[in-house]
């Protein structure tokens, strides 16, 4: 492994599989509940909390952002059922209000604040910069135990190992109960799981997901990582613990094939340039959706007649 | 923020170019928020949010296309038609997606939405790459920008965004009918499959016309806030079409010419939270479902409540206690300051009664009536029952009280 390899790629494939497998984990969740849209909202509201954060707390550090993100997204969901019924409209157009009228409010702010300055700028929370996250002071896999290199390695990467471990430790805990309150509510109070607090924390626990891959890949393609691996896991099993098996493997080679493609794939057409790596990323997912739909063993609902 | 700037554009004198922009941004804000309330009342609103992110390869392919013929990569009119031919993939893959797999159209939305817009960063940044790449200015298309905008594409928009409202018009009964009863309108003999492709069309050719203004990452909720918010202020699906788009084309209007007036401000964040102030000023103060309109109803009542059992109390000899009731009362000029009913109160207090009582009588006389569930504690029986039921209601309570 070369000390360029480690220096410019190393750490931006890293947290591209982190990101990914970090986001794929919750979204089985999401799809199986049909919630699939209320991460689409969490995602966009990232930017107004982070930005608020920014301007609350005068630096980007780790927790402001988390704090942020969660406040963002439980206002969101709030405000979202306040509008569905007070307006008496479908969740969906609640959500189209509430999430562009968040992200909007944000952009605008951070146009108008010193935050853009500093570390964030608005393209780049749309569409993440994976690209930047080099680690200069490394010169081979040996720098993993060098403390003078491990100082200046990217922070986004010991945040998303941190996150991953919380995610992974949530999901093992409370299995039971998230499967449970997601398949049948009813049966889930009758044996005396507190089903709206699973949602609670489940809408949490993406929001922190989402905050942590936000640096790596922005607002909008994050949400290709939260529902494409999942989505086309559950096109290959009827089983959920295999599901998410699946949906971590397909998170992993998306991320995998996705930053390669993206470091190398121009070069196989002459150009020395990369093209974004996150764009990528989300590309090879959906690749890996559609190839699921079309020849997915379990692609179709149960009981449908063959040739439908 | 320059408020010279922002008067003349708001009073359409800060140039002709300019003028032709905010007219074009108002044409465009009602075909939106029209399109858009069909889309809600088919309960569709954030499929056109796929479709306004997939357009983005299509602005790159369509610049990279344009650029290798030797064209102008910015011609306005040529990415439009890019973006179009992506939004329809786009479309038709959500489709797709539900109708050959078991996942649910949210999944859809969110898988297509997201990897298009992913697959368009990736064509972006290869066209900044590319040696011909004077890319400056796709990226205007991700959160729109009218600054600089040239008038042969001011003119486009106008012209294309009041061609959708005159489409609109044309579609709007089967539209209605659809978005009300499905299943009344195909057995009606409409071809419902159809009539969504076309609404869906149509909002899709409307998010392209608003690229360039609001961007492809916001333009969504331009279909979507000015719809919700003329759902306060009727229960008719044709007025909420007209204040809708009335309500969108304000939100463009003001929208632009705000943005206009600040520095750095890019347009479809200012349309957007214009649009939200409007939502908020509607969901306030809208005549019949308004914010404020329901908590002065609900006073109202509470108001009647507390008076009826207050004159019922005091037509029992009971003292009222309850600080409210006693306000309403006195209020009224039914009690005097220190709680001794005045005249009119003791008449109003027997006639409570008396109410009361005749309901009882009538409780007792015809029990199955459905009339009794008229009954609230409020409703006077006078304006329920005739004045001859009446008159044998009395006759029996008059022989129940002279009996011993």
């Amino acid at each position: 492994m070369s000390a360029e390899f480690v220096q410019l790629s190393l750490v931006p494939l890293l947290v591209g599989i982190l990101a990914a497998v970090t986001c794929a984990i919750p979204g089985n969740f999401l799809i199986l509940r049909r919630q699939a849209l209320l991460g689409d909202a969490i995602s966009h509201v990232v930017l107004p909390g982070i930005v608020v954060a920014f301007l609350v707390t005068g630096q980007v550090t780790t927790w402001a952002m988390l704090i942020g993100a969660t406040v963002a997204a439980v206002t969101a969901v709030l405000l979202i059922e306040a509008v569905r019924r007070l307006g008496r409209v479908d969740s969906g157009a609640a959500m189209g209000v509430v999430f562009t009228t968040m992200f909007a409010a944000g952009v605008i702010i951070l146009e108008q604040s010193s935050a853009r300055s500093v570390h964030l700028d608005v393209e780049h929370a749309l569409y993440g910069n994976l690209e930047s996250l080099v680690w200069l002071a490394a010169d081979g896999l040996h720098a993993f135990a060098d403390p003078a290199a491990l100082a200046d390695l990217p922070p986004a990467l010991p945040r998303l190992l941190a996150v991953l471990a919380v995610v992974v430790a949530f999901h093992v805990i409370f299995w039971r109960a998230l499967v449970v309150a997601t398949f049948d509510e009813g049966f889930a109070r009758m044996v005396g799981v507190p089903v709206r607090a699973t949602s609670a924390a489940l809408i949490v626990l993406v929001a922190v997901a989402a905050v942590a891959a936000f640096e790596a890949v922005g607002a909008i393609i994050v949400l290709a990582i939260f529902i494409c691996p999942p989505a086309a896991a559950r096109l290959m099993t009827d089983d959920l613990k295999r599901q998410v098996a699946w949906s971590v493997l397909f998170a992993m080679l998306a991320s995998v094939i996705g930053f390669f493609l993206a470091a190398e794939g121009p070069a196989i057409f002459g150009s020395e340039n990369a093209v974004s790596a996150a764009g990528m990323i989300a590309t090879v997912s959906g690749l890996i959706l559609g190839a699921a739909v079309l020849f997915g063993p379990r692609r179709q609902r149960a009981g449908t007649p063959s040739g439908v | 923020m320059s408020w010279d700037v922002l008067f003349a554009a708001l009073t359409l004198t800060a140039g002709y170019n300019a003028a032709v922009v905010a007219v074009g941004a108002a044409l465009l804000g009602a075909s939106a928020a029209g399109i858009g309330t069909f889309v809600l009342l088919r309960k569709r609103a954030l499929v056109s949010d796929a479709v306004s992110h997939a357009t983005l390869p299509g602005i790159g392919l369509a610049f990279i296309v344009m650029t290798a013929f030797g064209g102008d990569g910015r011609s306005l009119a040529g990415l439009m038609a890019g973006a179009a031919v992506t939004a329809a993939l786009g479309l038709l893959a959500v489709d797709a997606i539900t109708r050959r797999s078991r996942l649910s159209e949210d999944a859809a939305i969110g898988a297509v939405l997201s990897v298009f817009f992913g697959a368009g960063i990736v064509l972006l940044t290869i066209i900044q790459t590319m040696s011909a790449g004077r890319q400056a200015g796709l990226s205007s298309f991700l959160l729109g920008s009218t600054a600089g905008m040239l008038f042969s594409e001011a003119v486009l928009i106008t012209v294309a965004s009041a061609a959708g409202v005159v489409a609109l018009y044309a579609l709007r009964r089967p539209m209605i009918l659809v978005g009300f009863d499905p299943s009344y309108a195909a057995a009606a003999g409409y071809n419902v499959r159809r009539i969504d492709l076309a609404m869906l069309l149509l909002a899709l050719v409307i998010t392209v016309i608003g690229l360039k203004v609001v961007g492809l990452v916001l333009i969504v909720a331009l279909m979507i806030i000015p719809p919700v918010a003329a759902r306060f202020w009727t229960d008719r699906a044709d007025r909420m079409v007209l204040i809708a788009a009335g309500l969108g084309a304000l939100a463009g209007f003001v929208g632009t010419a705000v943005s206009a007036s600040a520095h750095q401000l890019p347009t479809g964040p200012v349309v957007v939270v214009t649009a939200f102030v409007l939502f908020c000023l509607s969901l306030l103060a809208a005549p019949q479902r308004g914010l404020l309109a329901s908590t002065l109803r609900f006073r109202a009542f509470e108001a009647r409540v507390h008076e009826r059992q207050g004159l019922l109390a005091i037509a029992r000899g009971e003292a009222v206690y309850d600080r409210f009731t006693l306000a309403v009362l006195r209020r009224r000029g039914l009690v005097r300051p220190d709680g001794v009913p005045t005249l009119i109160g003791r008449g109003a207090a027997a006639a409570a009664l008396r109410d009361e009582a005749r309901w009882e009588a009538y409780r007792r006389l015809e029990p199955g009536s459905p009339l009794l569930g008229r009954y609230d504690g409020l409703t006077p029986i006078e304006t329920i029952l005739a004045a001859d039921q009446i008159a044998e209601l009395d006759r029996r309570l008059a022989l129940r009280v002279a009996a011993p």
